[in-house]
């Protein structure tokens, strides 16, 4: 297979797990085999200009796992479909979290429908490794048995203390020193993991997101500021990321 | 089979479509999907004397039909484009315009003369840019602006000069008249409409930029009105674009009056687009007996003022 490529996908299993967010199982034997963690797919949205950028949740048995939330008129049409549908898909795209050699304790932090992203890194890394999973309430809490599933011992929160810890998902980031940290979520949250990482003195890698266009690195839409080499400059969500190094990402003033 | 070579200012294109600068990067990316020989050419990103990192994001907001972008020529200047970029792209056997950009007339004068000493096809001039706040769009949105820029860069540009215009503008024809008296070898439009988006949650423009340029299907019947006006009154080559998405729109563009087309948003939507807008085209002209693609520019049957 080319390094990405687009194909018709017929959808295989579609079910609302949360209010407003789709749990989808497309049938992509390629795909699924060049996937890797933290990758995303582009996605048509029949009638849009713009694929929707979506990242892979997991790939397994020949198939990509999608789990998206509707935030607009395209992810809207895109829940509209069920199985037996076909989406066409343009995908593996983007760097993804480069995983150490099993063994490591890992430590994964996701805010809400920042948990997708993280679950096929968890899965290859799951055993012995924390996964501390951040949601405004307890009607939102989306893949808690998958993280457990894949070895993590999960701990969950909840800002208004409906489910789990009360509070934010930085709040329980303590515990055994981790030996990686991989985070994906709001910007707020991000900047908290990379500030508490960077303290402990362990790597941490961050899943980004940006308005973006081709998805490919071509039209230099979905820019970043990186420091990289000593120099500040814009790098590209789509192509350099969705997951950089903490360290490298220079966080802009509001 | 119909033929679908065509020529632009003197140099020959395997066929009519070239991939617009901006969209396409310098064609690394896309030539994962097919062989980059299947486009008549590409026009590069815009490049400028200097590297520019370009605007902070958000730099895309999606439009109904459409989309804005502010990437403001975010590009590793002409050195590095010479050097890094235009030897791989040089043998991806097909055409290239250097689109080139300035903050001032001496800088777009020098980039001229520089890539004249390259294997560069033809230089497109971007007079055009909506998103930055020097070189791009100030010298093209008057005839004495286009004119200025134009005769001088003529000076030292020894490559075919297409300039590609703005639509930002209230006569197009004036400033097509204007270009082609100051020396260009051809036309390239339109450059993308400006346009703005806001947050109405945050009462924030969705560009960081505030505004930014619109592309797509949005604004494909107003490139072809642009088009066809600018026909009337140049006799230099136009190659048409602005939201063309499939070959009946390539068709259509022709009708009005281009010999040559670019695609840009379309890749976004569909990489493949390229190759399917070739297809039908091809096939339109069989079907239709039409020996060659020159056969259709400006062959609209328009009406008359009296109906």
């Amino acid at each position: 297979m080319k390094r990405y490529d687009v194909q018709s996908c017929r959808i295989a299993a579609k079910r609302e797990i949360a209010p407003g967010i789709f749990d989808v199982w497309v049938e992509a034997p390629e795909f699924a085999a060049a996937a890797q963690p933290g990758q995303f797919a582009q996605i048509l949205v029949p009638g849009k200009t713009l694929r929707r950028p979506i990242s892979i949740c997991d790939a397994a048995d020949g198939m990509l796992r999608f789990v998206f939330q509707v935030r607009g008129g395209g992810t809207a049409r895109l829940a509209k479909d069920s199985a037996g549908d076909a989406w066409d898909i343009l995908a593996p795209l983007g760097h993804g979290f480069s995983l150490p050699a099993r063994g490591g304790r890992a430590l994964f932090v996701g805010g809400g429908i920042g948990v997708p992203p993280l679950l096929f890194a968890a899965r290859q890394l799951g055993a012995g490794a924390r996964a501390v999973l951040g949601f405004r309430s307890r009607d939102g809490v989306i893949l808690e048995e998958d993280f457990a599933r894949a070895g993590c011992e999960v701990a969950v929160a909840t800002e208004d203390g409906s489910a789990g810890y009360h509070g934010l998902v930085t709040g329980c980031l303590d515990g055994p020193d981790p030996d990686a940290v991989f985070a994906c979520g709001p910007t707020p949250m991000l900047r908290a993991v990379a500030a508490w990482a960077e303290e402990k003195g362990v790597p941490c890698q961050l899943s980004l997101e940006e308005r973006m266009a081709c998805g490919l690195g071509a039209c230099l839409g979905c820019a970043c500021k990186l420091r990289r080499d000593g120099r500040e400059e814009y790098g590209h969500v789509c192509k350099d990321g969705p997951v950089f190094d903490a360290r490298e990402i220079v966080w802009e003033v509001e | 089979m119909a033929e679908l070579r065509v020529q632009i200012a003197g140099v020959t294109l395997e066929n009519p479509l070239i991939a617009a600068s901006g969209a396409f990067g310098f064609g690394r990316e896309y030539s994962e999907f097919y062989p980059l020989s299947t486009l008549g050419g590409i026009s590069c990103k815009g490049i400028t004397l200097k590297e520019r990192s370009g605007n902070p994001p958000p730099r895309i907001a999606e439009t109904p039909s459409g989309m804005l972008n502010s990437v403001g020529l975010q590009n590793p200047g002409v050195e590095r484009f010479i050097r890094e970029d235009l030897p791989w792209l040089r043998e991806q056997g097909t055409r290239i315009l250097a689109n080139i950009a300035g903050n001032t007339p001496e800088e777009y004068c020098e980039m001229a003369e520089i890539l004249s000493g390259t294997d560069v096809d033809l230089i497109e001039l971007n007079i055009s840019c909506p998103n930055v706040k020097q070189g791009g769009v100030q010298f093209g949105t008057s005839c004495a602006g286009v004119e200025g820029i134009v005769s001088q860069v003529r000076r030292f540009c020894k490559k075919p000069l297409v300039v590609k215009l703005s639509p930002n503008v209230a006569d197009i024809g004036e400033i097509a008249a204007a270009a082609e008296a100051a020396g260009a070898d051809a036309l390239s439009m339109i450059n993308t409409l400006t346009g703005m988006r806001i947050d109405i949650r945050t009462r924030r423009p969705i560009l960081h930029n505030n505004t930014g340029g619109l592309s797509g299907p949005a604004v494909f019947p107003v490139a072809v009105r642009m088009v066809w006006q600018a026909r009337q009154r140049v006799k230099i080559p136009i190659i048409g674009m602005g939201g063309v998405s499939c070959w009946q729109d390539a068709v259509e563009m022709l009708l009005a009056g281009a010999s040559a087309l670019q695609i840009g948003t379309v890749l976004f939507t569909d990489p493949y687009a390229p190759v399917k807008i070739l297809d039908g085209l091809r096939r339109y002209l069989d079907e239709n007996g039409i020996a060659a693609v020159p056969d259709l520019t400006g062959q609209v049957r328009p009406y008359g003022k009296e109906g």
